[in-house]
């Protein structure tokens, strides 16, 4: 029987940063509980904040389960994650500058040609392009996995456009008028800078033909998007329009919006949608998302786009293996946070390691995402995990391995009362001329009494996450 | 703002006005329904489809226009692009994507509505009354309504909404007027009669001004008093004039935010200054009919070089 | 050889369109086997955008053309001097690693024919020899007929029919050599057609095989032989569209038609 670290118990002994939680959830009975929950649904609700299930149809606007019992790290836990987080947030962008360039990591041998170049993320068309301040991925989001005291694991990075950081403003700002003698008893740093921080970012790394103040804007795929909310509630905090392509065009050397004043011009888009649909005349050329010429003003200088178009070369699962290799290629440093062990079923021994220990293994596509086209070795069934083996061996390039990770689990309210129930961790590294990340995150959690994915798609809920002072 | 901000704002306003006058048929008509000496129940109902501009759109679906009927096709149905349910739910979309343009309490008035559209649809229908539908509905356009001039700031949003308001209302008016001198009673010796005198009764409930009509007029209802009010009035808050000034108020205080005069202005401007100068007398002698078609006919050019110039995104 | 080109694309559109967006790769390459006397793009009332070089060495540009507009003319002209190479693309800068052009596409996807054509090429005798036999092992099975493919022909498509233009003998060169593991790309430019009119395509197409130790050497299989002084390069990608000296869009609804002449001359010196 695995062994969970629990991040509120250890030993019949309550940890410190949840010393003063204790009495708050043993002083609510469970018609409090109930009235507050609905009220939090109610909140959620009438702000808008639903979601829409990839592929799922169904109830677009659904929400996300929101659990109230706070997850909470110390200042010194924090201080480590932050020092890793960012540590692995500056060599991301390193490896994506070089890629783009010299190919130093490749000619060193330290990472193979092949996940790179023949890598369906890796953008032809931006090669030797040197985006402002030479950064690629301007929002990191790295999910971490907890599995003792000291033990974080980075499970993967999201380069392109990591969402859910709605939720972690919103979790807080619901805790906060919910139980405001929560945050008077527990000294917690706050996380209502972020949308300020993200719009600094995204203005220091304007062009260089921009002169003035840069006009900067969101560019959502539109509104049937399910993160749509997300876009809105972003764009509408820092105070900056949210633009659907239809409202850009091309002329001359720069991108121009649409206003009724006549055209404004644009100097930084923060773009929601995916590299293969934001210009018609350099990518798919069917897309009707995108804005045509974009990509020529990008590559000439006169508008920056974030995340940098192929930036996602840096974040799939099969380069994520060599991030710890990265570190220390461009920074010269160990890696602070580590790596889960995994195996490349494309590589032979690999795959035969697999294939012999399927039933222990978590096993995901490369290019897969959002909880989906996944194997949970320890929670499936034999059937599942014989279809399993067949879906790997027709295509063993596609897959990777990991071992099933104790995650570490937080209580929980559920239907009885409370629980320990298994969690991860989604913080968001913003990048531009500095480095930054806000004191919080998204904290997933797996509803599921046992369940190990964490994923809203796949039942999955959220929780504030708190960080104190020291 | 971005020019289609600007065309969902505006939207917004013209679909809460289209789901209001929508309630207000269905008020009017089962009015009619209860009184025992109505010409007629059924005839009254196919009047008020055809005020609706409607009718061939419901007997295709429906045949005979019963009440119930009636009840689905103007209230529920998804498939009458004009009925609350579908303009509720197309404001409050409208509103979703511009949700950074509105106050929490224009959106949440919106939200609301739809919310609580979705349970009225989940309701057998043999526990909705007819008044609780269109008392719901006047109640959540006026909650829309009262949140946009209560908390919205007065920007250039708050223009494009109320242009929207002004041209929807004015084009509403303007018809329901139009189908009473045609379609309820075509034959000319009915003019003047009771039954002439009833069925523009019935229209001004259909606008919510019966009582008003009668604090500003009194007496005999009469078409040339109810011309005068409906067009001409500019106490009257769905008169063609109080429209006009509205659209015309709204351009000018664009015209000043934006430190541009437009086409859109001046022509506002001169729809309010010949409304001024008309007498009833000069709309009877040019016909109702004539009048009205060209009212109609000037608001939807203006609607659209508002469009050309503020919402399309093409102006220069 | 010095020659002269004389290209112009005609747009017109049924109903005016409110723009036309515009990527254009027209300007030739920058190495040892062309040099440019002058050159000249024109669009009618177009609105030039930024200029650049990417990674692959093309000069890229972008034109916009402001609306109501019902027609457009892009006129290419110019004098470039031209050295024979026997296609071997010399003195080229591009920061694009060579393995890029491993990646399979739509056009250039490889079918049990085509690799059969690969297997066959195969050989101890190094990369150029197979690129050499792949080249004229495409040249014997897709014969030169216009009119018997379109722009959207696969490289399978051609082969199973056994005819096709410049473009379809490029895809199905290009999907071979990928699988042989050699690089290889699609390159669009002109052609001089001599008196003897070996040549057919004035506006052409052809493939480009990385040999390791030699770079970038071009192979033209739809005139068995290897660019020389007659050819003028325009630039590259991964199949036609994504090597396209033109690529552009319409805001609009009117229905486009499209209307090309091309004319390259040799100067007498």
């Amino acid at each position: 029987m695995t062994q969970y670290f629990n991040e509120m118990y250890q030993g019949g002994k309550v940890r410190a940063p949840y010393a003063r939680l204790e009495d708050w959830m043993k002083a609510m009975p469970a018609a409090l509980r109930t009235l507050k929950q609905a009220e939090a649904e109610d909140l959620f609700r009438r702000i808008g904040i639903t979601f829409a299930v990839y592929g799922e149809g169904g109830d677009p606007d659904r929400l996300i389960p929101f659990d109230m019992f706070p997850r909470v790290f110390t200042g010194a836990e924090w201080a480590r994650l932050e020092k890793g987080i960012k540590q692995r947030a500056r060599a991301l962008n390193a490896f994506l500058v070089d890629v783009y360039q010299r190919g130093e990591i490749v000619r060193a041998g330290r990472v193979p040609s092949r996940l790179v170049y023949q890598n369906e993320a890796y953008e032809k068309a931006v090669a030797g392009i040197r985006p402002p301040k030479g950064v690629y991925s301007h929002i990191v989001g790295i999910d971490i996995v907890r599995t003792g005291p000291d033990e974080f694991f980075v499970l993967e990075d999201n380069c392109r456009t990591p969402s859910g950081v709605s939720y972690m403003l919103e979790n807080r700002e619901i805790m906060m008028r919910m139980f405001p003698d929560l945050f008077r008893e527990n000294r917690i740093e706050p996380v209502e800078k972020y949308p300020e921080i993200l719009r600094r970012t995204l203005a220091s790394v304007a062009p260089e033909k921009c002169s003035g103040e840069p006009t900067v804007v969101l560019l959502t795929p539109g509104h049937f998007n399910s993160a749509y909310y997300e876009h809105s509630f972003l764009a509408d905090l820092m105070g900056i329009e949210l633009v659907e392509g239809q409202d850009l065009f091309v002329e001359g050397e720069f991108v121009w919006m649409r206003t009724t004043e006549g055209p404004k011009k644009v100097d930084v888009i923060y773009r929601r949608i995916d590299d293969a649909f934001i210009d018609p005349l350099c990518f798919r050329p069917d897309s009707m998302l995108g804005v045509p010429g974009l990509m020529d003003v990008y590559r000439s200088g006169g508008v920056t786009i974030c995340s940098a178009p192929g930036a996602g070369v840096a974040d799939d699962k099969a380069v994520y293996t060599f991030v710890p290799e990265m570190i220390r290629f461009y920074l010269g440093e160990e890696p602070i946070l580590q790596n889960v062990p995994t195996w490349q079923c494309g590589k032979s021994d690999d795959l035969r390691y697999v294939l012999d220990n399927l039933s222990e293994l978590v096993v995901k596509e490369v290019h897969g995402s959002g909880g989906y086209g996944m194997l949970v070795g320890p929670k499936s069934t034999k059937d599942q995990v014989e279809a399993f083996r067949a879906k790997i061996m027709a295509d063993p390039g596609n897959y990777i391995a990991q071992p099933t990770l104790a995650l570490s689990t937080t209580p929980t309210f559920v239907a009885e009362g409370v629980a320990p129930r298994h969690v991860d961790l989604r913080p968001y590294c913003l990048v531009g001329e500095r480095i930054e990340l806000v004191p919080g995150a998204l904290t997933r959690v797996a509803l599921k009494e046992g369940s190990l994915v964490v994923n809203s798609s796949q039942g999955g809920g959220v929780k504030d996450t708190w960080v104190l002072a020291e | 703002m971005l020019s289609r901000t600007a065309d969902n704002l505006f939207w917004i306003a013209r679909y809460m006005e289209r789901a209001e006058t929508a309630a207000r048929l269905l008020e009017v008509g089962s009015r009619i329904a209860l009184l025992p000496s109505a010409a007629g129940y059924r005839n009254e109902w196919d009047s008020l489809l055809q005020a609706s501009g409607n009718a061939d759109a419901f007997a295709k679906k429906y045949g005979d226009p019963v009440q119930r009927n009636i009840e689905s096709f103007l209230f529920f149905d998804r498939d009458n692009p004009s009925s609350v349910a579908c303009c509720i739910t197309s404001a409050r979309e409208n509103g979703r994507i511009v949700r950074t343009a509105l106050t929490a309490q224009v959106w949440d008035a919106l939200n609301t509505a739809f919310q609580e559209l979705r349970q009225l649809e989940r309701t057998p229908r043999s526990e909705l009354e007819l008044s609780r539908l269109t008392e719901w509905t006047m109640r959540h356009a006026a909650m829309v309504r009262g949140a946009i001039d209560a908390t919205l700031l007065r920007n250039d949003g708050w223009d494009f909404l109320n242009l929207g308001y002004n041209l929807e209302r004015a084009d509403n008016t303007a018809r329901l007027m139009d189908v009473k001198y045609y379609v309820l009673l075509p034959r000319v010796e009915f003019v003047g009669s009771g039954l002439d005198n009833y069925q523009w009764t019935t229209l001004l409930r259909a606008m919510s001004a019966h009582r008003a009509f009668h604090w500003a007029y009194g007496g005999e209802v009469t078409a040339a008093k109810i011309a005068h009010f409906l067009i001409l009035n500019p106490q009257c808050p769905r008169s063609l004039i109080t429209c006009a000034e509205g659209i015309s108020g709204h351009l000018d205080r664009l015209s000043k935010a934006y430190g541009a005069t437009t086409d859109a202005q001046a022509r506002a401007r001169a729809m309010v200054d010949a409304l001024r100068v008309t007498r009833t007398d000069d709309i009877f002698d040019e016909g109702l009919h004539d009048f009205l078609s060209r009212f109609i006919r000037e608001a939807a050019a203006l609607g659209s070089l508002i469009h050309d110039t503020y919402l399309s995104g093409d102006m220069r | 050889m010095l020659l002269t080109v004389d290209h112009v694309t005609r747009y017109s559109y049924d109903r005016p369109v409110r723009a036309v967006m515009q990527s254009h790769r027209l300007t030739p390459s920058v190495f040892d086997g062309q040099k440019v006397r002058d050159w000249t793009v024109t669009v009618t009332d177009g609105i030039p955008g930024g200029a650049f070089r990417d990674g692959a060495g093309d000069r890229v540009q972008g034109w916009t053309v402001k609306g109501p507009v019902s027609g457009i003319e892009v006129r290419v002209t110019g004098t470039v001097e031209t050295l024979d190479l026997a296609g071997v693309l010399r003195g080229h800068r591009e920061v694009v690693p060579p393995e890029v052009y491993l990646v399979e596409t739509a056009p250039t996807a490889a079918d049990a024919a085509l690799r059969a054509v690969a297997a066959a090429a195969m050989g101890t005798d190094g990369p150029l020899a197979v690129a050499h036999r792949l080249a004229a092992a495409v040249a014997d099975a897709i014969a030169y007929r216009p009119g018997a493919t379109h722009a959207h022909t696969t490289a399978a498509e051609a082969l199973a029919l056994g005819e096709g233009v410049c473009q379809d003998h490029a895809h199905a060169l290009i999907a071979a050599a990928r699988v042989a593991g050699l690089p290889a790309r699609y390159v669009s430019g002109y052609l001089f057609a001599d008196s003897d009119g070996v040549a057919h395509e004035a506006a052409h197409a052809w493939a480009e095989i990385f040999v390791a130790g030699l770079g970038w050497v071009g192979f033209d299989p739809a005139n068995r032989c290897c660019p020389d002084d007659r050819y003028i390069r325009l630039g590259s990608g991964l199949d036609a569209q994504d090597a396209a000296p033109i690529r552009g869009i319409a805001r609009g609804t009117g229905a486009e038609s499209l209307d090309v002449t091309v004319a390259v001359l040799a100067l007498q010196q």
